[in-house]
């Protein structure tokens, strides 16, 4: 129906009349309606729980549950090798570009990373003109802080809004319509170290957004926002006693090792947890039927865990809360005292699926440690950990009768000690890139690293003058002679079912999957590849101007024909390497990334582009 | 007479000025971190890098950036923004490192009042106090006197300040020297350049007696050796940077001692870098 409303009126009348119709008939899809739903074409035992993408991209995932899946199939395997660019724009920013565009009706919005300018496009116009743009006048001063690039991951919209976060600690409602803005609500300090780069949730009638900053010792909190004031509704922190993270009689973790009073504060050395990160820079997924949200945590402060013993909770841990009240329902702590710098602010995937012939409604994260974790998403229990990039080494596995990892004791660091050979690096066997959950092929699709790192000799250091002796961190390729991967990973079976690997560089990627049974993702040297979801078998490809660390999306445009978004811009922690400024002579530098990064400099340069691409 | 010759003129006087901004010394320094830099210039870095310019017959030029993580020197001197840094250890890798220009070392602080006779890191008297200590979050290590007391299982007795602080306040390291004024703590260990200039300031009277052992075990330095930073390639600034420091030596001496540096000479003389 939405699709051949173009085609019905008159040809003349389109551009004008069309629109209007078509965005009356589109609506707004009941992201929130609780229920779950089977996907056309999906496994008969597999059901979405909140409806996925179909023609717009309303939230940073697509959907409210993170699969990043559309039901849009018009492109499909047999004609994507047809897909061109049919528009192309240049942000004027050499940054990162992670995230993607949201497409609400008939526009598409993009949010630039800082100045973390917000451009509206009609996509009715030829070559989707500019609409209008919202300059936010982020403080330049937060630039200095953020620590690995100025990126920005998005927006979400709601009742007429699109609502982002800007790397000053602002969150902005601004009108979808006029670019006018709504209200804005400060929710952190660039002072004390804070960033956010992550992008909002909308759900109902608020607005998440959790902050970023982990190395600057801020403490990580989820606040909640009134979606139509802007007004803080909760807030909750991920370290401190119960009553900072919301933590009452309600709470009900699965497993005795996250049970007990005031974990956020006894985990650590007196006052540790004041500095103690588990920031929230990653995604945010929602169960409407249950209705909880999920979020991942970042790494505990300080990084050198010689400083902290102790579970340091809750960082590097899944938090299920209810989202209108914040209160803290469950939560699993995936790697109790970090040692390796794995945030887990990865995405939480919601999805109902058999397992061992069982219903059982499921949390799926593909996480930085480089295990899958497949947790009942109502009670909290782990109830699947599996390796998915091989070359994972500092746990052999994890014990579910427990929920804890088995750590293997030559992969423990210490200052001052050397650890060769630690798998994953801190850059993780992924990243905060998200990965894709196809409902047709029971297969999610993870932008994966192989890379390692080395906890080597100390080397002087200083910050404000002070100096001191810091152990250095270098990493490099992972065994296998190649550094990414696109891993198929079958769910069910807890087991990859094939991969792609690619040579260079770590997907640093989204991915996208479609009732097309067709894959999209990036990689870091600047091709856009289309494959088959069934096979992995390659499709397409295109070369794009700059590396793409951003988020691919898809959309029905005004014409009723199906389109693919992405932006390219080499940027991030990783892709920072690219940076003219920044020298590969020291395998150090960005935290330790250089040494695995070196060749990105004869594959990319930076600049923020958008490309969309159509049959 | 003619608009061509005073647009000339002008032009003159424009090219100059760029000739003039173009010599000076570019200079990438926090804005707000005494006793080393801030924007008013009130910093012993300030005063040495004037002294300097002036030794190489320049002025300096100040780029202002907040020092913190380690993307600092990528984002200033490495970017070209400026073309010294001020203050960085002397085996710090990522820069080419001047002679020191001073040698200093982490110190305990107290309050004279209370009677402490704390020498060693391995004072038994150390288990029964509360030690202020600053912390850094981004790296894999940390300041040394934070280490020290984690490698002897003294948790309990550590209270931690972000070596960042709160931009928003003057001189964010400097909480922790105020604390051991207000008592919120019972001692601090400290970098001596931060301990004896905000200690001068306070009003109760300080202690202060540098950490020993200088080498705490397995390998954990107390002293460091400071230099003047420029990129790795500008090895001909550098040499004139080493022959200034040479001749201001004894002017250096006066502005650190003035700000309350402790002061470790004989290394500094030896030129030994930690």
């Amino acid at each position: 129906m939405k699709r051949n409303c173009v085609l019905l009126l008159p040809i003349a009348l389109v551009a004008v009349v069309s629109l209007a119709g078509c965005s009356r008939m589109r609506g707004d899809p009941k992201l929130d309606a609780a229920g779950t739903q089977n996907v056309p074409g999906a496994q008969s035992d597999i059901h979405v729980v909140s409806p996925v993408s179909s023609g717009q991209w309303l939230t940073p995932e697509g959907d409210l549950a993170g699969t990043r899946f559309s039901a849009l199939d018009q492109i499909n395997t047999g004609n994507v090798k047809g897909l061109h660019v049919v528009n192309e724009m240049t942000t004027g920013i050499p940054h990162g570009h992670e995230g993607g565009p949201l497409v609400v009706n008939s526009t598409m919005y993009v949010v630039t990373p800082y100045p973390n300018i917000l451009i509206a496009l009609d996509l009715s116009q030829p070559k989707g003109a500019v609409k209008w743009k919202f300059d936010p006048h982020a403080d330049p001063r937060a630039v200095g802080i953020a620590c690995c690039d100025v990126v920005n991951r998005g927006a979400s919209y709601g009742d007429g809004k699109i609502v982002y976060t800007t790397l000053d600690d602002q969150t902005i409602a601004v009108d979808a319509n006029s670019g006018k803005e709504v209200w804005r609500t400060k929710v952190g300090d660039p002072n004390l170290g804070e960033t956010i780069t992550s992008a909002p949730l909308i759900v109902k009638n608020h607005v998440y957004v959790g902050n970023a900053g982990g190395e600057l010792g801020v403490r990580g909190k989820m606040v909640a926002l009134d979606l139509s004031s802007g007004k803080e509704v909760w807030r909750a922190y991920n370290t401190g006693p119960d009553k900072d993270v919301l933590i009452g009689s309600d709470f009900k973790p699965f497993y005795p090792k996250d049970q007990g009073k005031d974990l956020g504060a006894a985990t650590w050395p007196p006052d540790q947890w004041k500095l103690g990160g588990s920031t929230i820079w990653g995604w945010i997924t929602y169960d409407p039927e249950l209705n909880q949200i999920y979020y991942g945590t970042g790494n505990p402060g300080a990084w050198n865990p010689d400083l902290r013993p102790g579970d340091n909770k809750w960082s590097l841990s899944v938090i299920a809360r209810d989202p209108d009240t914040g209160h803290a329902k469950w939560a699993y702590q995936f790697t109790p005292h970090d040692e390796w710098d794995y945030d887990e602010i990865m995405e939480n995937i919601a999805v109902d699926m058999n397992w061992h012939g069982q219903p059982r409604k499921l949390l799926i994260h593909p996480a930085r440690n480089g295990f899958v974790f497949v947790l009942d998403r109502q009670s909290g229990e782990l109830l699947s950990a599996e390796i998915f990039e091989k070359s994972t080494n500092w746990a052999s596995g994890y014990d579910l009768h427990t929920g804890l990892p088995h750590k293997v004791p030559e992969k423990a660091t210490h200052q001052g000690k050397i650890t060769e050979n630690i798998c994953p690096s801190s850059t993780g066997g992924k990243e905060f890139v998200p990965s894709s959950l196809s409902p047709r092929t029971g297969l999610l699709y993870i932008p994966a690293h192989n890379t390692c790192m080395n906890y080597q000799a100390l080397q002087a250091n200083y910050i404000s003058g002070t100096p001191y002796l810091g152990a250095s961190v270098k990493m490099f390729p992972g065994p296998g002679g190649f550094q990414g991967e696109l891993v198929a990973w079958d769910v069910k079976n807890a087991k990859p079912a094939w991969s792609v690997k690619e040579e260079k560089f770590p997907v640093y990627s989204g991915v996208l999957s479609t009732a097309g049974d067709v894959v999209f993702y990036g990689t870091m040297d600047g091709w856009f590849k289309a494959i088959d979801a069934r096979t992995g078998a390659p499709l397409w490809q295109y070369k794009t101007a700059s590396g793409i660390v951003g988020n691919p999306m898809t959309f029905t445009g005004p014409d009723g024909k199906q389109y693919v978004a992405i932006y390219a811009g080499i940027g991030g922690w990783m892709g920072a390497v690219a940076f003219p400024s920044l020298s590969t002579d020291d395998p150090y530098a960005a935290l330790g990334v250089v040494g695995a990064m070196k060749e990105i400099k004869n594959y990319s340069a930076p600049g923020g582009m958008l490309y969309v691409f159509g049959l | 007479m003619c608009s061509a010759s005073r647009l000339l003129l002008a032009a003159g006087a424009v090219l100059s000025l760029a000739t003039l901004q173009a010599a000076d010394l570019r200079v990438c320094a926090d804005p707000n971190n005494l006793p080393f830099s801030n924007r008013q210039q009130q910093g012993f870095d300030n005063q040495i890098a004037k002294l300097i310019a002036a030794d190489l017959g320049k002025g300096v030029t100040y780029v202002w950036a907040p020092e913190r993580g380690e993307s600092f020197v990528r984002k200033t001197l490495l970017a070209k923004r400026c073309d010294v840094l001020m203050g960085i250890p002397s085996a710090y890798p990522e820069a080419l490192a001047s002679e020191p220009y001073y040698r200093s070392t982490y110190v305990f602080l107290w309050r004279r009042d209370r009677n402490l006779q704390v020498r060693s890191l391995n004072d038994p008297a150390l288990h029964r106090l509360r030690i202020g200590v600053h912390v850094v979050s981004d790296d894999a290590s940390n300041l040394p006197p934070a280490q020290a007391l984690a490698n002897r299982g003294m948790f309990r007795n550590m209270v931690s300040y972000s070596i960042y602080g709160d931009l928003s306040k003057p001189n964010p390291p400097a909480a922790l020297i105020d604390a051991v004024a207000r008592g919120n703590v019972d001692l601090a260990i400290v970098w001596g350049p931060l301990a004896g200039f905000f200690a001068q300031r306070e009003a109760a009277r300080m202690a202060m007696v540098p950490v020993s052992p200088q080498v705490d075990r397995p390998f954990l330095p107390f002293t460091f050796s400071i230099s003047i930073g420029v990129r790795p390639t500008d090895k001909d600034l550098l040499k004139s940077i080493n022959s200034a420091l040479e001749h201001r030596r004894n002017e250096i001496r006066k502005i650190l001692m003035s700000y309350g540096v402790p002061l470790l000479d004989a290394d500094l003389r030896a030129g030994s870098r930690p």
